[in-house]
């Protein structure tokens, strides 16, 4: 009952991780943009959440205005650091991301201290709120809510992407670019869009964080790598980050059920289960791709 | 009355110089032709005139209206839209997904998807259908459907017969027919040359970036248009090999 319960425990953590990947893999899936500052850019949700709060404003309200602030920042930076940087090739968006995650952090800490910060205390009871299976099976109430909103949002995305004629000139963009501008999209709108698009739901991440659990100037950096864990084991897809996050999330439980009971020793807890399945997944991709690239599995078998 | 300029314009890409100094119009309600060998400089010119290449030199007026800054996306507002090499449609897209999208994103005018639907009636069937499963023949006439949703007022085609069976490019070209009969105006690059000289008012051969021969396709012999293809004369005049 204990492994069963830390499974559910996982899939709920899931919901967590799909929201905070979905908008990392959204840029990928868009412009080809890995973007280094997705968890730094989460944490900068939570924290202008946080002032909101601190002026009274209820936390579920400051969600309100946290989303269409951050949707904003999102066209901000594309129009004034990532258009530039993807003219220059893969590589700059990458060393531009990677310097933006810096400056967030650092003036984060500037302004906010190293203190650690959490929600808990503006949500009433819904912190600590469950329903009780059986003696052994704890389902928490914002963890179920954080799960539905991840569908929500995930489903959101898709009706987006595949019903509205927005979503198809995003598809199409994403699909051939300069093929785009010659049937009248804007392109540099469309990636514009899909930024403000990729911060709202990273702010909404950072938020979710700041109820489960605590964040601080740097807590980025480490969701950045649940973020990333996420979308590569799901395979870079919109649903495939739930999948990811799912799978990401029961790894870690598990791990941290595997250090109780004594099996493997407590090197980083359930993250560095995670980090395990991921490389293993990763590993896996990459000896498939290589493996179709040379014909497929059957051929290299019948060759050797 | 011009409809389309160009006027002394230059494209590259980095040190190869596709265009040289390149200047022709198009009247309204025209069909040019525009021949040349592999590497003549047509594909670059077209593109550069739809805004997806940006020239090094010169201008191009749409409407008396100077356009070489505005991006291809406005250029379509305007009414120039290209059908590029290659067809080029969102393989991911299904056929009438195609359509929709350059219709949003283009001029309004007589042009829907029943429209187009009725001018290729090979796509009726195929309206739901992934644009990467269909046949060459059906992705071109997909593509030129795409860019007529678009409502243009010059229609820029970049070797739409191109990796085509026989059939299948008589098809298209039957469909071009009826768009010149209703005035549509066409600026075409055709590596075939009986098939271009059978559709167009007016014919262009290009050679090595520049036009080195322009004219009525009615005035023109066949003979006249492959030398200049060749380059032929020039060969001639400065003593080379005939």
């Amino acid at each position: 009952m204990n492994w069963l319960n830390q499974i559910i425990q996982g899939v709920l953590l899931g919901g967590y991780y799909a929201i905070l990947a979905s908008g990392l893999a959204l840029l990928f899936g868009v412009m080809r943009i890995i973007n280094l500052a997705h968890g730094d850019l989460a944490i900068l949700g939570a924290f202008l959440a946080l002032v909101l709060t601190d002026h009274g404003v209820d936390i579920w309200v400051s969600l309100a205005v946290v989303l269409p602030v951050m949707a904003a920042g999102g066209v901000l930076l594309y129009r004034v650091i990532l258009e530039r940087s993807l003219r220059s090739g893969m590589l700059v968006p990458l060393l531009s991301t990677f310097g933006l995650a810096i400056v967030i952090e650092n003036l984060l800490f500037e302004k906010f201290g190293a203190d650690q910060r959490s929600f808990f205390s503006q949500i009433g009871t819904l912190g600590y709120s469950s329903w009780q299976i059986g003696s052994q099976i704890t389902i928490g109430k914002l963890d179920v809510i954080i799960l539905c909103t991840a569908i929500g949002v995930l489903g959101g995305l898709q009706l987006f992407l595949s019903r509205t004629s927005l979503g198809r000139a995003m598809r199409a963009t994403a699909e051939d670019p300069d093929t785009a501008e010659l049937v009248g999209i804007n392109s540099r709108s469309v990636y514009a869009l899909a930024t403000a698009l990729a911060l709202a739901t990273a702010a909404l991440a950072g938020v979710f964080l700041g109820m489960r659990q605590t964040f601080d100037p740097y807590a980025g950096q480490a969701q950045l790598i649940f973020a990333f864990e996420a979308v590569v084991i799901g395979g870079m897809t919109l649903w495939g980050t739930l999948v990811g996050g799912i799978v990401l999330g029961v790894a870690q439980t598990i791990g941290n059920q595997m250090v109780a009971e004594g099996w493997i020793k407590d090197v980083w807890g359930g993250a560095g289960a995670g980090d395990v399945v991921f490389l293993v997944v990763l590993a896996a991709r990459l000896i498939y791709g290589a493996l179709e690239e040379r014909g497929g599995i059957q051929t290299v078998l019948g060759r050797a | 009355m011009t409809l389309l300029a160009v006027d002394g314009v230059d494209a590259r890409h980095g040190l190869l110089q596709a265009v040289r100094d390149v200047s022709l119009e198009v009247a309204e309600g025209e069909t040019l032709a525009l021949v040349g060998a592999n590497g003549a400089g047509k594909t670059t010119l077209l593109r550069t005139i739809a805004g997806a290449h940006r020239p090094a030199a010169g201008r191009i007026l749409f409407d008396g209206r100077d356009i070489t800054s505005s991006p291809a996306h406005k250029r379509v507002r305007a009414g120039i839209t290209l059908v590029p090499e290659g067809r080029r449609l969102f393989a991911n897209l299904t056929v009438e997904e195609n359509l929709t999208l350059a219709g949003r994103a283009g001029r309004s005018g007589p042009w829907t998807v029943d429209k187009v639907v009725e001018t290729f009636p090979m796509l009726e069937a195929l309206r739901r259908r992934r644009a990467g499963r269909l046949s060459g023949g059906e992705q071109q006439a997909t593509a030129i459907g795409r860019a007529l949703m678009t409502n243009p007022r010059v229609l820029l085609l970049d070797e739409v017969s191109l990796g085509l069976a026989p059939v299948a490019v008589e098809g298209v070209y039957n469909s071009l027919r009826s768009l010149i009969e209703r005035g549509t105006t066409i600026l075409l690059v055709e590596q075939d040359l009986s098939r271009a000289l059978s559709v167009a008012s007016r014919v262009a051969c290009m050679l090595e970036g520049r036009i080195v021969l322009e004219g009525a396709a009615a005035e023109m012999t066949r003979d006249q248009v492959v030398e200049a293809y060749f380059g032929l004369a020039r060969g001639r005049r400065n003593g080379g090999p005939a």
